[in-house]
């Protein structure tokens, strides 16, 4: 295509074609500290659905690799968007390597809490957070479980805030870099944090998952103890590649779900949250 | 060059794998993938240098096919286990048919649907058997559902309630107002039986529903990986006994597919470099065209050659039924499509 830009986020490589200059130039701007890509595991195409569309209010149509049947085009300047959920598409259906879990991570001292939860939850808020005190971000969309070591790989691509976790993210992280606000997407407002240097240096290094949080925004703040049978069914929900590993698959997430303590959180805010993660932590 | 061009040279020379610069093989990736071909690549690839992060890659796409021929067996399993009472003869045809009986062809191939064969007058025990079993249509349409009793050469896909798999249930290869008529109870009576109750067509009936499949029904659309079944079905076969040639000739002659068969030899020796006798060979008026419908993908995985790709579109319509009745038929669907729009 005419425009392209390659990068890897974590284990997994991407090349983003693009039939329009912008997209290409903000992905660069955005991902300009993350390695290349020299063959990328995955192709994203960012084109107008028909030809007219890339000149007469043009509309970027998801396409790749992998794609779903039915996805509406995006306006061009959701461009980014676009490419958001076209790289997330690629590993939601195509990546083999390892058990995808849909959660986010931080680590510290090489081991790791995995949150996960339904969008809304306050996944990508509460890494973010975590991020700025101290921890490691290891990624707010997948965490890559390797079936071979039952450890967890990071994947800290740029961090999608919505709606209210703009303001929220942007007060804490007041020295962050973030992409163009993004108003009116079929999500809402978007905001693109880029990871923290930090993040991005160690995205090679696995950690060893040590507790796994079922987190809930927006109840009173409570703690509740999660079986390994409860687990293990919402973890089934929760990644995309579960019946594709076939058995490994049942064998990774078994031990997860059995080995790792679960715990779930109910919080009111993003500082009592905090204090509830810091908790559990000081606990194990 | 496209990426298709680069991909069937790879699938018919191996060894030009390791002369690859490093910057094509994203190209010859995404065309693999468009083209449900990755799996049978990583396959032919298997022992042959590539760089770290494609050797990963086709790792992967090798995964991904024994886990494709492992749901495809069961689902078989699971059909063969409902039908197995009405006593009727179940021939597997397709990717399942190829991983079934062993074969090369079924090596690294991707397989989505369910494909089988049953005699026409067994059709309403299948079906009832289906349903009662945990099968629904997949197409509630009035209208698709008429068309397809009456016109086609297979029931309406029905849809697995818990596996979500798709199977279709065939009663000869194509539909019967199809300009040529290939022999179903030829294709029953010479099956081979699997041992478990089920069982392949022969190799030469094989080969010819794969040339059948390929350049008598549909665009062409996926046509390559069709081509490459063409191919390792022919390396196999024709590697195993000096009769299976003439053998392949008098088969297509009974179901009224020489043409069909000779030109999809003629195209997989001039794209995969097939081993196939002398009189087998050399590119005749019009293949042409389908060598370039067969390669219109680029290295973004895009398909290419839209005019092609039309034109072919038009002759699928064209080659399923007779004029008067595809123009009822288009013209029923495009009332369809305009009907919702206006109430």
């Amino acid at each position: 295509m005419k425009h392209q830009f390659a990068m890897r986020v974590g284990p997994v490589g991407f090349r983003i074609g693009s039939a329009w200059r912008a997209p290409v130039e903000q992905l660069a701007a955005l991902y300009a500290g993350y390695p290349g890509a020299d063959v990328p595991d995955f192709t994203v195409r960012l084109g107008p659905p028909s030809p007219w569309r890339r000149w007469l209010r043009p509309a970027v149509a998801l396409a790749g690799d992998f794609t779903l049947p039915d996805t509406a085009p995006l306006p061009l300047a959701h461009a980014l968007l676009a490419a958001e959920m076209g790289m997330n598409l690629q590993v939601a259906l195509g990546h083999r390597r390892h058990l995808l879990l849909h959660a986010a991570a931080v680590e510290r001292g090489g081991r790791a809490i995995v949150m996960t939860g339904e969008s809304g939850a306050g996944k990508s808020t509460l890494a973010t957070l975590l991020g700025a005190r101290g921890w490691r971000f290891m990624g707010d969309e997948f965490v890559l479980l390797d079936p071979a070591t039952g450890m967890i790989h990071a994947f800290p691509r740029l961090v999608s805030l919505k709606n209210r976790a703009i303001d929220a993210v942007a007060a804490a992280l007041p020295d962050a870099r973030f992409g163009p606000l993004l108003t009116g997407t079929p999500k809402g407002d978007i905001r693109h944090l880029v990871p923290d240097a930090r993040a991005v240096a160690a995205m090679d290094d696995p950690a060893m998952p040590a507790l796994l949080l079922f987190p809930r925004f927006g109840a009173d703040a409570a703690v509740r103890p999660v079986a390994a049978g409860e687990a293990f069914v919402r973890l089934t929900q929760a990644s995309t590649n579960y019946v594709a590993l076939g058995e490994r698959g049942f064998d990774t997430l078994t031990r997860f779900a059995r080995d790792v303590p679960k715990v779930a959180v109910d919080y009111p805010d993003g500082e009592a949250a905090i204090a509830q993660v810091e908790a559990l932590w000081a606990a194990l | 060059m496209g990426g298709a061009v680069t991909l069937a040279a790879l699938l018919a020379a191996p060894a030009k794998a390791d002369a690859l610069p490093q910057e094509k093989w994203a190209g010859v990736i995404a065309a693999a993938r468009a083209e449900q071909l990755l799996g049978a690549l990583a396959c032919r690839l298997s022992g042959i240098a590539v760089p770290e992060r494609v050797g990963a890659i086709l790792h992967d796409a090798r995964d991904m096919a024994a886990e494709s021929r492992r749901a495809a067996l069961w689902e078989a399993e699971m059909a063969r286990r409902v039908l197995a009472p009405l006593a009727v003869p179940v021939v597997l045809l397709k990717g399942t048919a190829f991983v079934a009986g062993g074969l090369a062809a079924g090596q690294g191939r991707m397989i989505g649907d369910l494909d089988v064969l049953v005699p026409r007058a067994a059709l309403d025990d299948v079906e009832r058997a289906l349903l009662a079993t945990g099968w629904e249509w997949a197409k509630p349409d009035a209208y698709d559902d008429v068309y397809y009793r009456r016109w086609m050469h297979e029931l309406p896909p029905l849809l697995h309630r818990d596996r979500d798999r798709l199977i279709d249930v065939h009663h000869t290869i194509l539909p019967p107002t199809a300009r040529i008529t290939p022999d179903a109870d030829a294709l029953l009576a010479g099956a081979r039986p699997l041992g478990n109750g089920l069982s392949i067509p022969a190799p030469e009936d094989m080969v010819v529903h794969a040339a059948i499949h390929l350049l008598a029904d549909g665009d062409l659309a996926g046509g390559l990986r069709n081509l490459w079944d063409i191919d390792r079905l022919l390396f196999e076969f024709g590697e195993e006994d000096g009769a299976f040639w003439s053998r392949l000739r008098a088969r297509a002659a009974l179901h009224q597919a020489v043409g069909v068969v000779a030109r999809a030899v003629r195209l997989s020796h001039a794209l995969f470099a097939t081993a196939v006798p002398d009189d087998w060979r050399g590119l005749r008026a019009g293949d042409a065209w389908f060598r370039r419908r067969l390669l219109a993908r680029d290295e973004w995985g895009r398909e290419t050659r839209a005019a092609t790709r039309a034109a072919f579109y038009i002759r699928s319509h064209w080659m399923r039924m007779p004029p008067p009745l595809l123009a009822r038929h288009l013209a029923i669907k495009a009332w369809k499509r305009v009907a919702p729009a206006r109430s």
